[in-house]
């Protein structure tokens, strides 16, 4: 699956695309776990740019709490932003609203990722 | 196989309805009648049917018992949780103390809330009647046996007057018990415990309970696909949301409604049955999680369309 990730300041945004099912999920933890790792120490925030995910199931779901568990142990924060309507109810009937934050656009995420 | 009857659901401990949700019930009821016209009994009962069944029923609080009825004469029961006493009862009603019955009894494991309606399980007590229990764990003849030591019960194993025999049943293995092809498969859970796929005249239930998915090991999916594979009825761990199961209650040995969904879609099942309750959820809770699944399969239908259900102490499905 395609996964691009860039860097706005602290923030990392992290974009993947397509499906995150059973036949992908293990690429997208390989592209998200070393974003995890390298920020290590830091309080930097993560935000998941969801505009181009069509489904999450929940071996994806899984890689957002995994990234959800780290950064918040060092206090950082994690985001998901632009969701699909379908992916916006995958998560909200998994009850992922307590594991990341929920934001209506990127903008909005990195935005609230300023704040202290 | 003809029917599924559930006559235990609740997962870990045996819950009841209070008093107070009992009455909160009924001003409910009352209430909506204001403006009904109620003038006969089928408008009653049509009135009553239209509340909704988080008001006029409820998913109960039995732990784990199901029964699978086949055209055998002798009776298939998974797990002995408190509703292993009124399946016992109905049994004895049915055919009366003097009638020797045989009972194939399927165990998940040996946890307690699994195995506690044994001793209230009447039918054990009386001569005559064959109790085969099988199981993949080595140790639950003794664990059924220690629940009726003193000072836990007051009648020991022995006043069983039965003929009690246990059978060790090896997973992965095609087993021909009373007319079925009975498959185990070990599950992950403390101390592990065996699902059940039971497969008679081109039907198939599989019961899987107390089975905790492990989401990173695409083996693990692979495995339980092939369990589920084609199934009328899987009877399914659905005891937390997948937010808790993989996060505060992971390694608590449970799964969610979700992966349940999942897990029966990729294998093409027929009916899902959400089964093992967490005892805390509430009879509208319980409701919520399964309008959730439903809309889940909805939204995530890919051509099969999965039918789902939540299994209440009564509920029967056709097979």
């Amino acid at each position: 699956m395609e996964i691009t990730n860039r860097a706005h300041g602290d923030t990392i945004v992290v974009a993947p695309a397509g499906r995150v099912d059973h036949a992908t999920a293990a690429d997208f933890e390989r592209a998200v776990v070393p974003l995890l790792d390298a920020a290590k120490g830091s309080r930097a925030g993560l935000v998941f740019d969801l505009e181009r995910v069509t489904y999450v199931s929940s071996v994806g779901l899984r890689v957002l709490m995994i990234a959800s568990k780290k950064l918040r142990a060092r206090g950082a924060r994690v985001a998901v932003a632009a969701m699909q309507p379908v992916v916006a109810e995958i998560l909200e009937i998994c009850r992922f609203g307590a594991v990341v934050e929920v934001f209506a656009t990127v903008d909005e995420a990195l935005e609230a990722m300023k704040a202290p | 196989m003809k029917r599924v009857r559930f006559w235990g659901t609740r997962g870990s401990l045996p819950v009841a309805l209070t008093a107070a949700e009992l009455r909160a019930r009924m001003v409910t009821a009352v209430k909506g009648a204001r403006s009904a016209t109620l003038a006969t009994d089928d408008a009653v009962e049509s009135y009553v049917d239209g509340l909704g069944f988080p008001v006029a029923g409820t998913f109960g609080g039995h732990t784990s018992c199901v029964q699978i009825e086949t055209d055998s004469a002798h009776y298939v029961l998974c797990d002995l949780g408190s509703g292993a006493r009124p399946f016992g009862q109905a049994a004895l009603a049915r055919h009366g103390p003097a009638s020797a019955q045989t009972y194939h009894i399927f165990m998940s494991h040996p946890h307690w809330d699994h195995i506690m309606g044994l001793p209230f399980f009447i039918p054990a007590y009386i001569p005559g009647n064959r109790l085969r229990i099988y199981g993949g764990h080595p140790e639950l003849e003794a664990a059924l046996r220690r629940q009726m030591d003193p000072p836990s019960f007051p009648v020991p194993f022995s006043g069983f007057k039965a003929d009690i025999e246990f059978v060790h049943l090896e997973p992965g293995v095609r087993h021909a018990i009373d007319g079925m092809t009975v498959t185990t498969l070990r599950q992950r859970h403390g101390g592990d415990s065996y699902g059940y796929r039971f497969e008679k005249n081109g039907r198939t239930v599989v019961y899987s309970t107390d089975s905790e998915h492990t989401l990173a090991d695409p083996d693990d999916t692979k495995r339980f696909v092939a369990f589920f594979r084609d199934a009328d009825v899987v009877i399914f761990d659905g005891m937390y949301s997948l937010a808790d199961a993989i996060s505060v209650k992971a390694d608590w040995g449970h799964s969610s409604n979700i992966v349940g969904v999942e897990l029966c879609q990729l294998a093409r099942v027929a009916h899902l049955c959400l089964f093992h309750h967490e005892p805390a959820y509430d009879d509208a809770t319980i409701a919520r999680v399964l309008d959730d699944t439903r809309r889940l399969e909805e939204i995530t239908r890919a051509g099969h369309a999965l039918r789902i259900s939540a299994a209440y102490d009564g509920l029967e499905i056709e097979l």
